[in-house]
């Protein structure tokens, strides 16, 4: 019997979420995320925006979002947004309108202040040695655990 | 006879066209970068295209997740520039060039490329920023530009097969545009490896996007097979904007002259990729 040949491009969900740090926009986020990515596209009309920051509340609860979704907005925690079906591009309309460039949106994702996430884009950025993989990074920490036992 | 006479590709970051509009080209921050473009804008004042294709992506500005195109092609006479959050750039709006978009649409449609005809959009950072590099501050864009843009942000965006080969189908169009001899240059803009989102942010892989430049010049066909998920892993997820200049490689010659390459970084989140390859 003749076998179907594989589509290379094809890579499971379970693939993509090996790869550490990273919210890909799938069928998944896209679904969960569409009230609050159009509630951010809405930033960029300057009464809309005028209209949000009067009282961003009262704005937010005529997007029908989740409570999480919300609360992340409320936050500005650009972290929360992504988990919760954001897309960084829709995002940083929201960013702008608060004064957050893509720079220090990512700095604020990543836990850094902007002048430490800066200085490490200065140095070359986050090497892709040790960042592949989630189960290359968890083999790594039980070797090494076993070694300095 | 019209003919495609160069490539050129060139990442969009944002920021540096912020760094443009606010007058900061100067800081130490961002002049290695812009020092990187003056031997392109020099090119190109003298290869003096009569139009560009410009392959990007809009990143939520014109298009939206209501309407999600894997490619559109853009024949109006005008494109205005789009407010990203913080007011449209300061720079000129764009103009197409109907006759020839129109062309291009029916052209690669029934070359089974099924195209989103767009009459009406905003183009935004992924437009402007390359043509912001390449040909400075101006009072408008040298030539008529026609925006084509892919979706490269909702998943799956289109296979590089697939771009490539529409790179194929514009060319052929090209050349068989017989109205006017136009001397055509394709963009392919964005990436090179970057990362913007999540704990992952500012990822880098120089030794990646060295080895996709030299490929991209020399033997291109060996890059289509790169699945999305080797973008993501490899060069960060947004870095999948790369395929896009696969449809600029397509567009041209097996055999290309490289005549200038740059690579820096960073701007912003970004390795800043640039090559100019031309046609013999």
């Amino acid at each position: 019997m003749k076998t179907m040949k594989k589509n290379i491009y094809r890579a499971t969900s379970e693939e993509y979420a090996d790869i550490p740090g990273t919210y890909l926009f799938d069928k998944n986020a896209c679904a969960k995320g569409y009230n609050l990515n159009m509630f951010c596209m809405s930033m960029m009309k300057e009464a809309n925006r005028k209209e949000y920051l009067a009282d961003r509340s009262a704005y937010l609860d005529k997007w029908d979002l989740t409570p999480e979704q919300k609360k992340a907005v409320l936050d500005l925690n650009w972290l929360g947004l992504i988990q919760n079906g954001g897309n960084i591009y829709y995002v940083s309309k929201l960013g702008a309108t608060h004064g957050y460039s893509f720079e220090a949106m990512a700095a604020s994702m990543t836990g850094n202040t902007r002048e430490s996430y800066r200085s490490m884009m200065l140095s070359g950025g986050r090497p892709i040695e040790g960042n592949r993989s989630r189960k290359e990074q968890q083999k790594k920490t039980r070797t090494k655990g076993a070694k300095s036992r | 006879m019209s003919k495609v006479i160069a490539g050129v590709a060139c990442s969009h970051v944002p920021a540096i066209a912020a760094a443009i509009d606010l007058g900061k080209t100067e800081e130490d921050y961002w002049k290695p970068l812009f020092a990187g473009f003056e031997r392109s804008k020099k090119w190109i004042k003298e290869a003096k295209p009569d139009l560009i294709i410009e392959v990007y992506n809009d990143h939520g500005s014109a298009l939206s997740l209501q309407y999600i195109p894997t490619f559109g092609l853009g024949v109006a006479k005008e494109f205005k520039i789009a407010d990203e959050g913080w007011g449209p750039r300061p720079v000129p709006s764009v103009k197409g060039d109907p006759d020839f978009a129109w062309y291009l649409a029916e052209s690669l449609i029934l070359d089974e490329f099924d195209m989103t005809i767009i009459n009406d959009m905003d183009v935004d950072h992924g437009l402007t920023t390359p043509l912001s590099l390449m040909f400075g501050n101006v009072k408008a864009w040298p030539c008529p530009i026609i925006p084509l843009c892919v979706n490269v942000v909702t998943y799956p965006p289109p296979t590089g097969k697939r771009c490539f080969a529409l790179g194929r189908a514009i060319r052929k169009a090209v050349k068989e545009y017989k109205k006017r001899d136009l001397r055509v240059m394709v963009f392919g803009t964005g990436g090179m490896s970057h990362q913007i989102h999540g704990e992952r942010c500012g990822l880098i892989n120089r030794e990646w996007d060295t080895r996709f430049l030299d490929r991209l010049s020399r033997s291109p066909q060996s890059l289509v097979k790169i699945p999305h998920i080797e973008y993501v892993r490899e060069t960060g997820a947004e870095g999948i904007e790369m395929v896009m200049w696969l449809i600029m490689r397509g567009a041209l010659n097996d055999k290309v002259k490289e005549k200038y390459r740059f690579y820096h970084v960073p701007a912003s989140n970004t390795a800043v990729g640039h090559i100019i390859l031309e046609n013999n």
